[in-house]
């Protein structure tokens, strides 16, 4: 019998679920909404220097990392299995631009993340 | 051969006849959010590679009203995302026993709650002092 990917990806689903339910909310709070506004959130707080020492950190690059790979892995699982309900039929199309969007942001943070150094 | 014609129910906005699944169309389209978000942290990203007139420039970008109005869209269905991931924690996770008997429903709900609430109050606190 063939084996199944579903493993894989149902594993990557359930670590972006976790992870967007404990921090998705507070982040696009932060970085999409006080910040902006500049409420409760000095525009200090996200000025280059600061940020850039965080992506350079080797800890931050990992969260950075797994933030935008988690987040995009665990949307690509929804939206493969959800254009089903709306009336898009699952297939290799389908999959290729989910699945393969996700691992393809997914490399471009990672690659990203080395260019900026350490 | 002649084709043969079965009747095939109607399917268009199937969601939108029951609250239940008005319900789940949310959660599921919460994942659009997210991964638009998840997209404008990694354009925030390459624009901190740019160096710091770029990265400004990102930050200005985030000030416009349509980028305000999408993420508190992303917050209110991200956050129910949440809510309901919580919700069927009881059935998803592994079997949890304390001295033999399955925990309550209701506290592994509560305990993912409270641990959404405390996670949010230490990420605020170290983006804004540390």
């Amino acid at each position: 019998m063939k084996r199944s990917h579903e493993p894989i990806f149902w594993s990557l689903f359930g670590a972006g679920g976790v992870l967007s339910a404990l921090v998705a909310p507070i982040l696009i709070f932060i970085t999409g909404i006080i910040a902006p506004i500049g409420l409760w959130m000095p525009p200090q707080a996200l000025e280059y220097s600061r940020v850039l020492g965080f992506a350079q950190h080797w800890f931050g690059k990992l969260l950075v990392l797994a933030v935008i790979s988690l987040f995009l892995f665990h949307a690509a699982h929804r939206i493969y299995h959800g254009l089903h309900d709306i009336g898009v039929h699952a297939g290799t199309g389908t999959m290729a631009a989910s699945y393969g969007g996700a691992l393809l942001g997914s490399l471009a943070a990672a690659f990203l993340l080395l260019k900026i150094g350490f | 051969m002649a084709t043969v014609k079965t009747y095939v129910r109607p399917m268009q906005g199937w969601w939108r006849r029951n609250p239940y699944f008005v319900r789940y169309m949310i959660r599921e389209g919460s994942s659009v959010f997210l991964a638009t978000y998840a997209i404008i942290l990694l354009v925030g990203l390459l624009r901190l590679t740019q160096g710091e007139a770029a990265w400004d420039s990102w930050r200005a970008a985030l000030t416009s009203p349509w980028s305000i109005l999408f993420h508190w869209l992303a917050l209110l269905t991200v956050s129910y995302h949440a809510w309901t991931w919580w919700k069927v924690a009881p059935k998803t996770a592994p079997d949890l026993r304390v001295g033999g008997r399955p925990l309550p429903e209701m506290l592994i709900t509560a305990g993912g709650v409270l641990a959404t609430l405390a996670t949010s109050v230490l990420v605020y606190v170290i983006v804004r002092w540390m």
